[in-house]
Protein backbone atom coordinates (compact mmCIF):
# COMPACT_ATOMS: atom_id res chain seq x y z
CA UNK A 1 0.00 0.00 0.00
CA UNK A 2 1.49 3.39 -0.74
CA UNK A 3 1.48 6.23 1.94
CA UNK A 4 -0.39 8.38 -0.02
CA UNK A 5 -3.93 9.03 1.93
CA UNK A 6 -7.67 9.90 0.69
CA UNK A 7 -9.98 11.65 3.59
CA UNK A 8 -11.58 9.63 6.12
CA UNK A 9 -15.16 8.05 6.23
CA UNK A 10 -17.52 7.16 8.93
CA UNK A 11 -19.59 4.40 8.08
CA UNK A 12 -23.29 3.23 9.38
CA UNK A 13 -25.06 0.50 7.79
CA UNK A 14 -29.00 -0.45 8.51
CA UNK A 15 -28.85 -4.49 9.32
CA UNK A 16 -32.63 -4.20 8.17
CA UNK A 17 -35.71 -2.41 7.40
CA UNK A 18 -36.81 -1.09 10.67
CA UNK A 19 -33.85 -0.92 12.72
CA UNK A 20 -31.19 2.25 12.41
CA UNK A 21 -28.30 2.63 11.29
CA UNK A 22 -25.48 1.59 13.19
CA UNK A 23 -21.55 2.98 13.64
CA UNK A 24 -19.74 -0.66 11.60
CA UNK A 25 -16.26 1.63 11.12
CA UNK A 26 -14.69 3.82 8.62
CA UNK A 27 -12.80 3.80 5.10
CA UNK A 28 -10.79 6.15 2.83
CA UNK A 29 -12.23 7.17 -0.36
CA UNK A 30 -11.31 10.37 -2.44
CA UNK A 31 -15.18 11.21 -2.24
CA UNK A 32 -18.87 10.55 -0.92
CA UNK A 33 -19.98 8.14 -4.14
CA UNK A 34 -16.22 6.53 -3.61
CA UNK A 35 -16.94 6.22 -0.21
CA UNK A 36 -20.55 4.61 -0.65
CA UNK A 37 -19.09 2.43 -2.99
CA UNK A 38 -15.99 1.32 -0.47
CA UNK A 39 -18.62 0.79 2.13
CA UNK A 40 -20.43 -1.62 0.19
CA UNK A 41 -17.94 -3.22 -0.72
CA UNK A 42 -16.23 -3.75 2.41
CA UNK A 43 -18.95 -3.80 4.82
CA UNK A 44 -21.67 -5.32 3.75
CA UNK A 45 -20.29 -8.56 1.23
CA UNK A 46 -22.21 -10.90 3.48
CA UNK A 47 -25.45 -9.59 3.56
CA UNK A 48 -25.06 -6.94 6.45
CA UNK A 49 -27.15 -4.29 5.47
CA UNK A 50 -30.01 -2.82 3.46
CA UNK A 51 -29.03 0.75 3.48
CA UNK A 52 -25.32 2.74 4.10
CA UNK A 53 -24.57 6.14 5.21
CA UNK A 54 -20.65 7.30 4.44
CA UNK A 55 -20.34 10.98 6.65
CA UNK A 56 -16.96 12.82 6.16
CA UNK A 57 -15.11 11.85 9.38
CA UNK A 58 -13.80 15.67 9.75
CA UNK A 59 -17.58 16.17 10.21
CA UNK A 60 -18.31 14.23 13.30
CA UNK A 61 -17.66 16.45 16.36
CA UNK A 62 -16.38 13.61 19.30
CA UNK A 63 -16.36 14.51 23.04
CA UNK A 64 -13.03 14.80 24.32
CA UNK A 65 -11.52 11.61 26.67
CA UNK A 66 -10.12 14.33 29.32
CA UNK A 67 -13.82 15.65 29.59
CA UNK A 68 -14.87 12.31 30.67
CA UNK A 69 -15.42 12.60 34.42
CA UNK A 70 -17.40 15.85 33.49
CA UNK A 71 -19.21 14.89 30.86
CA UNK A 72 -20.20 11.02 32.17
CA UNK A 73 -19.61 10.54 35.57
CA UNK A 74 -22.26 13.05 37.23
CA UNK A 75 -24.98 10.48 35.60
CA UNK A 76 -23.64 7.60 37.72
CA UNK A 77 -25.64 8.61 41.53
CA UNK A 78 -28.74 9.70 40.01
CA UNK A 79 -30.59 6.04 39.57
CA UNK A 80 -33.78 8.08 40.01
CA UNK A 81 -33.37 9.15 36.54
CA UNK A 82 -34.09 5.39 35.03
CA UNK A 83 -37.96 4.87 34.96
CA UNK A 84 -37.65 1.80 37.23
CA UNK A 85 -39.85 4.15 40.21
CA UNK A 86 -43.21 2.73 38.57
CA UNK A 87 -45.16 0.24 39.14
CA UNK A 88 -45.98 -1.75 36.37
CA UNK A 89 -49.60 -3.33 36.31
CA UNK A 90 -50.08 -6.91 35.99
CA UNK A 91 -50.25 -8.59 32.17
CA UNK A 92 -48.77 -5.50 30.56
CA UNK A 93 -46.95 -6.69 27.77
CA UNK A 94 -43.57 -5.22 25.81
CA UNK A 95 -42.20 -4.06 29.50
CA UNK B 1 -35.61 -27.37 -32.57
CA UNK B 2 -32.96 -27.35 -30.18
CA UNK B 3 -29.49 -26.48 -31.69
CA UNK B 4 -26.49 -29.17 -31.13
CA UNK B 5 -24.98 -30.00 -27.97
CA UNK B 6 -21.63 -29.24 -29.18
CA UNK B 7 -22.33 -26.00 -30.33
CA UNK B 8 -24.04 -25.16 -27.12
CA UNK B 9 -20.96 -26.16 -24.97
CA UNK B 10 -18.71 -24.07 -27.74
CA UNK B 11 -20.61 -21.00 -26.93
CA UNK B 12 -20.92 -21.64 -23.04
CA UNK B 13 -17.16 -22.47 -22.60
CA UNK B 14 -16.43 -19.04 -24.74
CA UNK B 15 -18.96 -17.30 -22.18
CA UNK B 16 -17.18 -19.37 -18.95
CA UNK B 17 -13.31 -18.98 -20.80
CA UNK B 18 -14.31 -15.07 -20.79
CA UNK B 19 -15.39 -14.95 -16.84
CA UNK B 20 -12.60 -17.91 -15.92
CA UNK B 21 -9.56 -15.32 -17.54
CA UNK B 22 -10.87 -12.12 -15.93
CA UNK B 23 -10.98 -13.54 -12.83
CA UNK B 24 -7.62 -14.86 -13.00
CA UNK B 25 -6.02 -11.31 -14.05
CA UNK B 26 -8.23 -9.44 -11.55
CA UNK B 27 -7.12 -11.52 -8.37
CA UNK B 28 -3.49 -10.70 -9.02
CA UNK B 29 -4.15 -7.12 -7.54
CA UNK B 30 -4.95 -8.62 -4.29
CA UNK B 31 -2.63 -7.34 -1.66
CA UNK B 32 -1.17 -4.77 -4.53
CA UNK B 33 -4.11 -2.29 -5.01
CA UNK B 34 -3.58 1.69 -4.61
CA UNK B 35 -5.47 1.37 -1.63
CA UNK B 36 -7.32 -1.30 1.08
CA UNK B 37 -10.71 -0.39 -0.01
CA UNK B 38 -9.82 -1.02 -3.56
CA UNK B 39 -8.15 -4.16 -3.02
CA UNK B 40 -11.52 -5.41 -1.34
CA UNK B 41 -13.20 -4.37 -4.05
CA UNK B 42 -11.41 -5.86 -6.81
CA UNK B 43 -11.22 -9.33 -5.32
CA UNK B 44 -14.69 -9.04 -5.10
CA UNK B 45 -15.36 -8.78 -8.47
CA UNK B 46 -12.66 -10.86 -9.41
CA UNK B 47 -14.80 -13.44 -7.27
CA UNK B 48 -18.26 -12.85 -8.77
CA UNK B 49 -16.17 -13.35 -11.99
CA UNK B 50 -15.07 -16.42 -11.30
CA UNK B 51 -18.53 -17.58 -9.95
CA UNK B 52 -19.94 -17.37 -13.10
CA UNK B 53 -17.07 -19.13 -14.71
CA UNK B 54 -17.45 -21.86 -12.22
CA UNK B 55 -21.29 -22.44 -13.23
CA UNK B 56 -20.53 -21.57 -16.82
CA UNK B 57 -17.87 -24.37 -17.33
CA UNK B 58 -19.85 -27.06 -14.96
CA UNK B 59 -22.39 -26.49 -17.45
CA UNK B 60 -20.25 -26.24 -20.49
CA UNK B 61 -19.22 -29.91 -19.56
CA UNK B 62 -21.84 -31.29 -19.41
CA UNK B 63 -23.46 -30.04 -22.58
CA UNK B 64 -20.41 -31.45 -24.11
CA UNK B 65 -21.12 -34.79 -22.70
CA UNK B 66 -17.60 -36.38 -22.25
CA UNK B 67 -17.78 -36.39 -18.25
CA UNK B 68 -15.49 -33.04 -17.75
CA UNK B 69 -15.67 -30.91 -14.60
CA UNK B 70 -15.49 -27.86 -14.16
CA UNK B 71 -12.01 -28.36 -12.25
CA UNK B 72 -10.98 -30.26 -15.71
CA UNK B 73 -11.57 -27.46 -17.75
CA UNK B 74 -9.86 -24.76 -16.04
CA UNK B 75 -6.79 -26.65 -15.26
CA UNK B 76 -6.54 -28.95 -17.66
CA UNK B 77 -6.92 -27.30 -20.96
CA UNK B 78 -4.02 -26.13 -22.89
CA UNK B 79 -3.96 -22.21 -24.16
CA UNK B 80 -5.23 -23.32 -27.93
CA UNK B 81 -8.19 -25.04 -26.18
CA UNK B 82 -9.36 -21.64 -24.29
CA UNK B 83 -11.86 -19.68 -26.47
CA UNK B 84 -11.95 -16.29 -24.02
CA UNK B 85 -11.67 -13.16 -26.18
CA UNK B 86 -8.08 -11.54 -26.21
CA UNK B 87 -8.98 -8.74 -23.64
CA UNK B 88 -9.29 -10.68 -21.21
CA UNK B 89 -5.79 -12.54 -21.12
CA UNK B 90 -3.80 -9.11 -21.82
CA UNK B 91 -1.55 -8.04 -18.26
CA UNK B 92 -3.30 -5.70 -16.15
CA UNK B 93 -0.77 -3.24 -17.05
CA UNK B 94 -1.63 0.18 -14.65
CA UNK B 95 -4.21 0.80 -12.49
CA UNK B 96 -5.89 3.04 -15.18
CA UNK B 97 -5.78 -0.29 -17.91
CA UNK B 98 -7.49 -2.43 -15.52
CA UNK B 99 -10.44 -0.14 -15.03
CA UNK B 100 -10.05 0.54 -19.27
CA UNK B 101 -10.32 -3.18 -19.31
CA UNK B 102 -13.22 -3.56 -16.88
CA UNK B 103 -15.03 -0.88 -17.89
CA UNK B 104 -15.14 -2.63 -21.65
CA UNK B 105 -15.60 -6.18 -20.38
CA UNK B 106 -18.52 -5.13 -17.76
CA UNK B 107 -20.38 -2.73 -20.30
CA UNK B 108 -19.98 -6.45 -22.36
CA UNK B 109 -21.14 -8.61 -20.07
CA UNK B 110 -23.99 -6.34 -18.62
CA UNK B 111 -25.99 -6.38 -21.69
CA UNK B 112 -24.76 -10.01 -22.49
CA UNK B 113 -26.41 -11.66 -19.59
CA UNK B 114 -29.52 -9.49 -19.83
CA UNK B 115 -30.28 -10.89 -23.37
CA UNK B 116 -29.48 -14.17 -21.72
CA UNK B 117 -32.14 -14.27 -19.13
CA UNK B 118 -34.25 -14.29 -22.75
CA UNK B 119 -32.88 -17.70 -24.21
CA UNK B 120 -34.62 -20.50 -24.05
CA UNK B 121 -32.16 -22.79 -22.18
CA UNK B 122 -33.27 -22.40 -18.43
CA UNK B 123 -30.39 -22.98 -16.59
CA UNK B 124 -28.15 -20.57 -19.08
CA UNK B 125 -31.12 -17.83 -18.46
CA UNK B 126 -30.67 -18.43 -14.58
CA UNK B 127 -26.69 -17.91 -14.71
CA UNK B 128 -27.51 -14.80 -16.51
CA UNK B 129 -29.81 -13.52 -13.99
CA UNK B 130 -27.59 -13.97 -11.41
CA UNK B 131 -24.75 -12.82 -13.14
CA UNK B 132 -26.57 -9.76 -14.74
CA UNK B 133 -26.78 -8.03 -11.48
CA UNK B 134 -22.94 -8.25 -10.74
CA UNK B 135 -21.98 -7.26 -13.69
CA UNK B 136 -23.87 -4.04 -13.29
CA UNK B 137 -22.36 -3.23 -10.04
CA UNK B 138 -18.64 -3.94 -11.80
CA UNK B 139 -19.84 -1.55 -14.59
CA UNK B 140 -20.77 1.40 -12.03
CA UNK B 141 -17.31 0.62 -10.39
CA UNK B 142 -15.45 1.06 -13.73
CA UNK B 143 -17.19 3.46 -14.42
CA UNK B 144 -16.52 5.73 -11.33
CA UNK B 145 -13.21 5.20 -11.74
CA UNK B 146 -13.13 6.17 -15.80
CA UNK B 147 -13.76 9.36 -14.26
CA UNK B 148 -12.08 10.28 -11.75
CA UNK B 149 -8.72 8.99 -13.53
CA UNK B 150 -10.02 10.67 -16.85
CA UNK B 151 -10.83 13.89 -15.43
CA UNK B 152 -8.35 13.81 -12.91
CA UNK B 153 -4.79 15.09 -13.13
CA UNK B 154 -2.75 15.70 -16.49
CA UNK B 155 -1.11 12.58 -15.63
CA UNK B 156 -4.36 10.15 -14.38
CA UNK B 157 -5.49 11.41 -17.49
CA UNK B 158 -2.74 10.84 -19.94
CA UNK B 159 -3.01 7.02 -18.37
CA UNK B 160 -6.46 6.49 -18.84
CA UNK B 161 -6.26 8.25 -22.18
CA UNK B 162 -3.14 5.83 -23.05
CA UNK B 163 -5.61 2.88 -21.60
CA UNK B 164 -8.17 3.61 -23.69
CA UNK B 165 -6.45 3.40 -26.65
CA UNK B 166 -4.52 0.10 -26.41
CA UNK B 167 -7.50 -1.69 -25.46
CA UNK B 168 -9.67 -0.25 -27.62
CA UNK B 169 -8.41 -2.72 -31.10
CA UNK B 170 -9.66 -5.77 -28.66
CA UNK B 171 -12.87 -4.45 -28.33
CA UNK B 172 -13.77 -5.75 -31.88
CA UNK B 173 -13.28 -8.91 -31.07
CA UNK B 174 -16.28 -9.08 -28.33
CA UNK B 175 -18.91 -8.47 -31.35
CA UNK B 176 -17.33 -10.18 -34.23
CA UNK B 177 -20.01 -12.09 -36.20
CA UNK B 178 -20.48 -15.62 -35.79
CA UNK B 179 -21.65 -18.45 -37.48
CA UNK B 180 -21.94 -20.46 -34.38
CA UNK B 181 -23.65 -17.52 -31.97
CA UNK B 182 -26.00 -16.94 -35.18
CA UNK B 183 -27.36 -20.10 -34.75
CA UNK B 184 -27.58 -20.48 -31.37
CA UNK B 185 -29.34 -16.60 -31.47
CA UNK B 186 -32.16 -17.75 -33.83
CA UNK B 187 -32.74 -20.79 -32.34
CA UNK B 188 -33.39 -19.09 -29.29
CA UNK B 189 -30.25 -20.68 -26.94
CA UNK B 190 -27.48 -17.89 -27.21
CA UNK B 191 -26.91 -14.32 -28.07
CA UNK B 192 -25.27 -12.99 -31.34
CA UNK B 193 -22.88 -10.35 -29.50
CA UNK B 194 -22.61 -8.69 -33.20
CA UNK B 195 -26.43 -7.22 -32.25
CA UNK B 196 -24.65 -5.83 -28.73
CA UNK B 197 -22.31 -3.44 -30.16
CA UNK B 198 -24.19 -0.44 -30.92
CA UNK B 199 -25.87 -0.73 -27.44
CA UNK B 200 -22.12 -1.14 -25.90
CA UNK B 201 -21.43 1.68 -27.52
CA UNK B 202 -24.30 3.44 -25.93
CA UNK B 203 -23.14 2.49 -22.56
CA UNK B 204 -19.31 3.08 -23.36
CA UNK B 205 -19.52 6.67 -25.32
CA UNK B 206 -20.91 8.92 -22.56
CA UNK B 207 -18.57 7.62 -20.06
CA UNK B 208 -15.37 8.65 -22.11
CA UNK B 209 -17.03 11.58 -23.08
CA UNK B 210 -17.27 12.89 -19.40
CA UNK B 211 -13.86 11.49 -18.38
CA UNK B 212 -13.01 13.97 -21.38
CA UNK B 213 -11.34 11.23 -23.33
CA UNK B 214 -11.31 10.66 -26.91
CA UNK B 215 -13.33 7.79 -28.28
CA UNK B 216 -10.47 6.13 -30.30
CA UNK B 217 -10.83 5.73 -33.88
CA UNK B 218 -12.01 1.89 -34.51
CA UNK B 219 -9.06 0.23 -36.75
CA UNK B 220 -7.83 -2.66 -37.27
CA UNK B 221 -9.16 -5.82 -34.65
CA UNK B 222 -7.29 -7.80 -32.51
CA UNK B 223 -9.05 -11.44 -32.71
CA UNK B 224 -8.58 -15.04 -32.05
CA UNK B 225 -9.09 -15.75 -28.91
CA UNK B 226 -12.98 -17.11 -30.00
CA UNK B 227 -10.77 -19.72 -32.09
CA UNK B 228 -7.79 -20.99 -29.73
CA UNK B 229 -5.37 -18.40 -31.27
CA UNK B 230 -4.08 -16.80 -28.03
CA UNK B 231 -1.24 -14.20 -27.22
CA UNK B 232 1.84 -15.45 -25.53
CA UNK B 233 0.42 -13.94 -22.14
CA UNK B 234 -2.72 -16.59 -22.09
CA UNK B 235 0.24 -19.01 -21.68
CA UNK B 236 1.70 -17.24 -18.49
CA UNK B 237 -1.05 -16.80 -16.95
CA UNK B 238 -2.44 -20.65 -17.38
CA UNK B 239 0.67 -21.70 -16.26
CA UNK B 240 0.65 -19.52 -12.56
CA UNK B 241 -3.07 -20.82 -12.54
CA UNK B 242 -2.98 -24.34 -13.03
CA UNK B 243 0.64 -25.63 -11.46
CA UNK B 244 -0.58 -27.01 -8.46
CA UNK B 245 -3.59 -28.93 -10.32
CA UNK B 246 -1.25 -30.11 -12.73
CA UNK B 247 1.32 -31.23 -10.29
CA UNK B 248 -1.03 -32.73 -7.51
CA UNK B 249 -4.15 -34.61 -9.76
CA UNK B 250 -6.99 -35.07 -8.07
CA UNK B 251 -5.48 -33.25 -4.82
CA UNK B 252 -8.10 -31.81 -2.70
CA UNK B 253 -8.45 -29.28 0.50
Amino acid sequence: MTEWSEPLWEVFVRPRRGLAHTHVGSLHAPDAAMALRNARDVYTRRQEGVSIWVVPAAAVTASSPAEKDAFFDPAADKAYRHPTFYPVPEGTPHL
Amino acid sequence: MTPAAADRAEYVLRLGDDALIAAQRLSQWCARAPELEEDIALANIALDQLGAARLLLSYAGELAGAGRTEDDLAFLRDPPAFRNCLLVELPNGDFAHTMARLLILSAYQRLLYDWLVAVADERLAGIGAKARKESAYHLDHATQWTLRLGDGTAESHRRMQAAVDALWPYTAELFAPDPLCQRLDEAGYGVDPATLRDAWLVAVEPVLAEATLRRPVDGPAMTGGRHGRHTEHLSHLLNEMQVVHRAHPGASW
